[in-house]
């Protein structure tokens, strides 16, 4: 029996929280360091040929401050910052907090419930052009099939639901929502099901059930990879292209554009690269401290995914 | 400390059972319809004999449902889709190569840094994620140029670079939390049996990691299926992709509806057959360490 048939005879350890540095005192040397570079270096390539290299690219195009005085001239350019903050502050926060819910509903052991989930789950597998074509359609007015159904269970004339910037910019969140929320609802159950039993089963004897069990004990157990998962949809969100794009289409007039659609219409509609480029520049300001939160968190904490 | 066990006398309790029961039975009912609708208004144009239909006419079921939207996709005979199986066969490839790239430079780079102790490997970690900073639409205009410098532009490659460059960081944080599961014990006892780094990650890393990297290739092959912005932009009328031929549904107004959406029905199913494939993969890949009870199936 060689030692790695030993080890993994042994079975595999419940927990392992030590070793994760603790033999550490070997140094790397000789065909290994070879081997570690080799393995790395093919990340390394695809990291400074298509980050690097474009990010420096787009500094270097969109580096002239005139652009962005221009930028703030522009109207257009700053209802579109209010719509990107309503966005992507709406759309992550509303979303991972009823995803965050809705986790709890389906730890529930019933089996229509697991049933449910199954469909549940559906929107994350049906592509993002498709889904938002399909919302553009339902909500599209009298013809769509929203207002219809209103009008033909209730007798109401629904609203039209691209004709203003602010109801424009709910039907966009409400595609995004639609869109994302089973994924990270997936992942805070997943999260969830690792919690111990004895941990609910304690809080019982003292009392806590219901909403208090959920404010008081099973929050404080998954608060920390809350925060980063909304951290880490927040990245994504703003470079969200899609939704605004199929959805509500920025319009009327650019009324419900984001920082990501704004950026298109410069760089590919009229024809202005640098601009469209210094249009998304400008929100590296806020986004790069969040970059720098999640990787201090992630490296800080015990965060699992 | 004090013991309250019983949180009243049995009629409440009966009451307050049947008030959970009904509240969950109306969200599931909500949760239902909010998940099934704009799926369900894709059918029901698909499934509508005339082209053009897309008003909601006060039928739940189309009165005569008929298959002429698929048959016309099928046999590439609708307008907008007489290429459909050539543009199914770009979005295949794309999203295959994203995927197989990015399991197997994720895995690599994951290994070299969580297993072999690279000095400076977590700065790798942090830069990766940086590039989240940068979301994916703010590069498109620099790529469409320096794709051109690399001699990609109009190739399905400058598409599949993008997804991967954007699927990496990912890859690369769920691999390395998942790895920190795999005893280093393990890595010690090969070395003793004289297992060199390119066998330790050939036979104990890829098999131990399967259902963090089925997570991986999901995640990576959905990127590329969600994907419209790079594919418009990056490639020529030749490699169209099917994402992108769905989006010009809006250049025109007569465009034929039915057939459009079900191509749009048959675009959406391979995902949700990988995903269905590898579900207990992804299941033991998400529910990472799984201690406590495992009350998932």
């Amino acid at each position: 029996m060689s030692s790695t048939q030993r080890v993994l005879a042994a079975g595999q350890p419940v927990s392992v929280k030590g070793p994760w540095r603790s033999p550490g005192h070997r140094h790397l040397h000789g065909s290994d360091f070879t081997w570690a570079i080799a393995f790395v270096l093919p990340y390394a390539a695809v990291y400074v040929a298509f980050v690097v290299y474009p990010f420096g690219y787009a500094l270097w195009l969109a580096g002239k401050p005139s652009l962005y005085a221009e930028l703030v001239a522009d109207p257009l350019y700053l209802s579109t910052v209010v719509n990107t903050l309503l966005f992507v502050g709406l759309g992550v926060n509303v979303k991972m907090f009823l995803a965050l819910l809705l986790s709890g509903f389906f730890l529930r052991r019933r089996w229509w419930i697991r049933a449910l989930l199954a469909v549940y789950i559906l929107p994350w597998g049906v592509a993002a052009a498709q889904a938002c074509v399909s919302f553009h359609w339902m909500l599209i007015g009298e013809l769509g099939l929203v207002d219809g159904v209103l009008s033909a269970a209730f007798g109401i004339d629904g609203p039209n639901w691209f004709g203003g910037r602010w109801i424009g910019l709910g039907s966009d969140i409400a595609a995004y929502i639609w869109k994302w929320m089973p994924f990270w609802t997936v992942i805070f159950l997943a999260a969830r099901l690792k919690i111990p039993r004895d941990i609910y089963d304690s809080a019982k004897i003292d009392g806590a059930t219901g909403y208090r069990r959920f404010v008081h004990v099973t929050f404080p157990l998954v608060a920390n990879l809350y925060l980063l998962c909304t951290l880490l949809s927040t990245l994504w969100t703003v470079g969200d292209f899609t939704t605004v794009y199929l959805v509500s289409g920025g319009g009327p007039a650019g009324a419900t554009d984001v920082l990501a659609t704004l950026g298109f219409h410069y760089a590919f509609e009229t024809s202005r690269p640098a601009l469209g480029i210094a249009a998304v520049i400008s929100a590296l300001p806020v986004l790069i401290p969040i970059a720098i939160v999640l990787m201090r968190r992630l490296q800080t904490s015990e965060a699992q995914l | 400390m004090s013991i309250t066990l019983t949180p009243g006398p049995p009629a409440r309790r009966r009451w307050r059972w049947i008030l959970t029961e009904a509240g969950s039975a109306l969200l599931g009912v909500v949760l239902l319809i909010w998940s099934l609708a704009p799926i369900y208004q894709m059918f029901l144009i698909a499934l509508d004999p005339e082209e053009g239909e897309i008003e909601f006419d006060g039928n739940l079921w189309p009165p005569e449902p008929s298959l002429e939207g698929f048959r016309a996709v099928v046999t590439q005979k609708a307008r907008y889709l007489e290429d459909f199986w050539h543009q199914f066969g770009n979005s295949l490839y794309i999203g295959l190569l994203t995927m197989v790239l990015t399991v197997l430079i994720g895995s690599l780079a994951s290994f070299a840094v969580g297993r072999m102790r690279l000095s400076k490997g977590s700065l790798l970690t942090n830069a990766a994620l940086l590039t989240y900073a940068i979301p994916a639409s703010f590069l498109i205009v620099p790529y469409f140029r320096i794709m051109h410098t690399y001699g990609l532009s109009n190739s399905p490659w400058a598409v599949i670079a993008a997804q991967v460059t954007f699927a990496l960081p990912f890859a690369i944080l769920m691999l390395q939390l998942y790895a920190k599961l795999i005893p280093f014990e393990l890595d010690d006892a090969a070395r003793v049996d004289g297992a060199s780094a390119a066998q330790l990650f050939l036979r104990i890393y890829m098999p131990l990691m399967i259902p963090a990297l089925a997570v991986v290739a999901v995640y990576a092959l959905l990127l590329a299926w969600n994907d419209y912005l790079y594919q418009a932009v990056l490639l020529s009328v030749r490699n169209m992709t099917v994402s992108v031929t769905q989006g010009q549904l809006f250049a025109d107004v007569d465009a034929p509806y039915n057939a459009m959406m079900a191509a749009a029905i048959l675009y959406v199913l391979p995902p949700i057959a990988l995903l269905f494939a590898l579900r207990r993969y992804v299941v033991a890949g998400l529910t990472i360490g799984g201690t406590g009870d495992t009350r998932v199936s």
